[in-house]
């Protein structure tokens, strides 16, 4: 341990005298989940960040470098802790680098968060919805303070938190006439942190929520756990959890085991691959994705330039996070754009001070801030639903 | 619901995959019993099992011969028998293979050399699969996210056979299940009984010194084991697919585990053993998953191994004790 120590020192200072020659370039990296089924996603997300470093150009000069990490293993196909924390660290040991755009599990960015937040080097995630990492009340009671050793903020993200979405969820599921209701999670913090407002908000409207429960991500199947919400009666089922974690063997089941009921899931489903995975049959009708903003197609603005700007470069639709992806590189960017201008010097502190002062940014999302939490001010919520193998929406909150 | 449709369903569905369970570990316990090796790559053996019989589908409905799209309207029994003796014959000879490769040069080197080895195997056979997953057919998803979880096609019609009014919900696909593995256990059970190669391979359980200097070739028993385990892991992973119509290249790790626990419980080396093990599986998997909390599932399932090990510490039918990993 002694000597892997040292070891680390070694390279640590090797890395910081590289860098010294490399004074002409500014490094941004992301880390997202790359291998595994969130693969078309984060790539789709991948697309927007290259987009909006291509518009930025150079900054006073300065060349944009930027490196695309992946916090996945082969072995889990999700994403991986001992990787997110490597990253992290790499990171870190790169000075050239001034911003850590990622990660895409919230789970994740526990992790990261107070490694990156020691080194004060800026984080803004593309993805992460779970409250608990910047607004306290909703995790732990140590929560979000221990991200945040050094006392300052310097986790951002532009996406709007599941204390939104899970109250939007709820609110949709009334609507529909749902009258009781199964919540299930995948026992992983954005999971878990999403069934919870659900769950809670559910509650206070007058939804009876006849059970609650965590599955197995790895389970074959999950028919024994629908035969149970079918006795308790429930008329939706709600699951707080992702495509890596099983959703769509869950929506197969309710259809297998017969269950009469609709399935909401959150925005960690709102991705191609979800389909995919359940088959277009069993959601079709009574499945319902929420997700923080609109439909790529749907924007307007900014945001409808991206949308057209991404077919004509990648040839494709862009998945629902690919904007995020474009934005929290853009924000970054702009920051920069921002020191340099003023003629300030660009590192690791300025640009955090920048970023954090991000007001009435006008985006590809609409014009929004940061509030002193470092999340986003912008609240568009979305309910989808899939029809002929493809999301559509049904509901546009804002 | 009333409490005994529910327990009623929940047998049915802690029985159907208990049978999957058993019939995976009938490969663990067979080839421990033979040549002591615990095969940790054959969960994920029975993982390729599934690619490969989803890539026969993909080629015949890109041949014409078969409707992926509607599939599940009908009833294709000739499909679903095919596809087992297929995906058996393929890992029943790719198991034979990586015994010739990887474990018969090590037959003599100590236990934990080879058990080292099966978990390398494991680990090529996972990374096949992952690779296996980009291919660019149709029902790969185009070949597009290679480690995303594959929808597989419904091979049997899945109306409700007690009447779409019934609360207790049985498939075909459940049925299913029986009407593949309770003939092949039986017909294993007889093989080994009666045939001659059957019996050489419980001569070469007991003692494989003694039974080659009776005239019985333990090379080609060897072979047998490996190529009958992998035959009923291939068949299992059909049944498998059939059953949960997604797989994944990390289903074998899951499926791995359970079938171990399975063989282990039931006693390893014993092949009734692994039978009873699967199934007891199977029901407490569905019955944790009812009456306690599927969060908890695991806990009960690894709690109920232990207190049957600390009671019969070689399981629930092993005979005797045997020392090693």
């Amino acid at each position: 341990m002694l000597q892997f120590a040292r070891l680390t020192t070694v390279l640590g200072s090797l890395a910081i005298a590289a860098t010294a020659f490399a004074a002409d370039s500014i490094k941004i990296i992301s880390s997202l989940p790359r291998t595994g089924s969130a693969n078309a996603q984060t790539t789709s997300m991948v697309n927007g960040i290259k987009m909006a470093i291509a518009e930025v150009g150079t900054i006073n000069g300065a060349t944009i470098l930027y490196e695309d990490w992946d916090d996945a293993s082969a072995q889990r196909g999700n994403w991986d802790p001992a990787v997110e924390a490597a990253n992290a660290d790499k990171a870190i040991a790169d000075k050239s680098i001034l911003a850590y755009i990622g990660t895409y599990n919230s789970g994740a960015s526990k992790i990261s968060m107070p490694k990156l937040n020691a080194a004060g080097l800026v984080m803004v995630s593309p993805a992460n919805t779970a409250p608990n990492l910047t607004k306290p009340g909703f995790g732990e009671p140590n929560e979000p303070a221990v991200y945040r050793p050094s006392g300052k903020i310097s986790y951002f993200r532009v996406v709007p938190t599941d204390d939104v979405q899970g109250a939007v969820a709820a609110d949709f599921a009334k609507e529909t006439g749902a009258k009781k209701v199964f919540v299930l999670n995948d026992r992983e913090v954005y999971g878990k942190g999403v069934a919870g407002v659900f769950e809670k908000h559910a509650k206070e409207i007058g939804l009876e929520v006849v059970g609650t429960d965590g599955i197995d991500a790895k389970a074959s199947n999950y028919k024994s756990v629908v035969t149970k919400i079918k006795q308790a009666g429930a008329d939706l089922v709600y699951f707080g959890g992702t495509t890596q974690t099983n959703a769509g063997q869950l929506a197969k089941d309710i259809v297998t085991v017969g269950l009469k009921a609709r399935l909401i899931v959150p925005d960690g489903c709102y991705e191609q691959a979800f389909i995919e995975a359940a088959g277009a049959k069993a959601l079709e009708g009574r499945a319902f994705i929420t997700f923080g903003g609109k439909e790529p197609k749907a924007l307007t603005g900014k945001g409808k330039d991206f949308y057209e700007n991404y077919k004509k470069a990648y040839g494709g639709e862009p998945e629902g996070y690919a904007v995020y992806g474009y934005e929290s590189a853009k924000v970054v960017l702009t920051a920069m754009q921002n020191i340099a201008k003023a003629g300030g010097k660009l590192t690791r502190e300025s640009v955090l001070a920048e970023v954090a002062k991000t007001k009435n940014f006008s985006g590809a999302l609409g014009t929004w801030s940061f509030d002193a939490n470092g999340d986003t001010t912008n609240r568009t919520m979305s309910v989808n639903t899939v029809k002929d193998g493809k999301f559509e929406t049904v509901k546009v909150v804002e | 619901m009333t409490p005994t449709e529910v327990f009623m369903q929940q047998v049915i569905y802690g029985l159907s995959n208990g049978m999957i369970i058993a019939l995976v570990a009938l490969g663990y316990t067979m080839v421990y019993g033979i040549v002591e090796l615990i095969n940790f790559a054959h969960g994920d053996l029975f993982m390729l099992g599934g690619f490969f019989a989803l890539t026969i589908v993909g080629a015949l409905g890109a041949a014409g011969v078969l409707d992926i799209a509607h599939m599940g309207d009908h009833s294709n029994w000739l499909l679903l028998f095919g596809l087992v003796i297929a995906a058996g014959v393929f890992c029943g000879g790719l198991n034979v293979a990586i015994d010739r490769v990887v474990y018969k040069p090590m037959r003599k080197s100590p236990k934990l050399t080879q058990l080292v080895a099966a978990i390398g195997v494991s680990f090529i056979i996972v990374n096949l699969g992952l690779f296996w997953g980009g291919a660019p057919m149709e029902v790969f998803g185009g070949g597009n996210a290679a480690a995303a979880s594959k929808d597989f096609p419904e091979i049997l019609e899945g109306s409700n056979l007690l009447g779409e009014d019934s609360n207790i919900v049985l498939r075909l696909e459940d049925l299913a299940i029986f009407i593949v593995t309770i003939p092949l256990m039986i017909a294993l059970t007889i093989f080994v009984k009666k045939t001659r190669l059957g019996r050489g391979m419980r001569a070469t359980a007991q003692n494989p010194v003694a039974a080659k200097l009776m005239g019985i070739d333990t090379d080609r028993v060897i072979s047998a084991t490996f190529l009958i385990g992998g035959f009923l892991g291939g068949a299992a992973s059909v049944m498998w697919s059939l059953y949960n119509n997604t797989i994944s290249f990390q289903m074998g790790f899951r499926a791995g585990m359970d079938a171990f626990t399975a063989a282990v419980l039931g006693g390893i080396g014993s092949m009734p053993g692994a039978m009873l093990g699967g199934v007891l599986i199977g029901l407490i998997r569905a019955m944790s998953d009812q009456y306690i909390e599927t969060r908890w599932t695991n806990v009960v399932v690894f709690g109920v191994l232990i207190l049957i090990l600390v009671f019969r510490p070689s399981g629930l039918l092993g005979l005797k004790q045997r020392e090693k990993v």
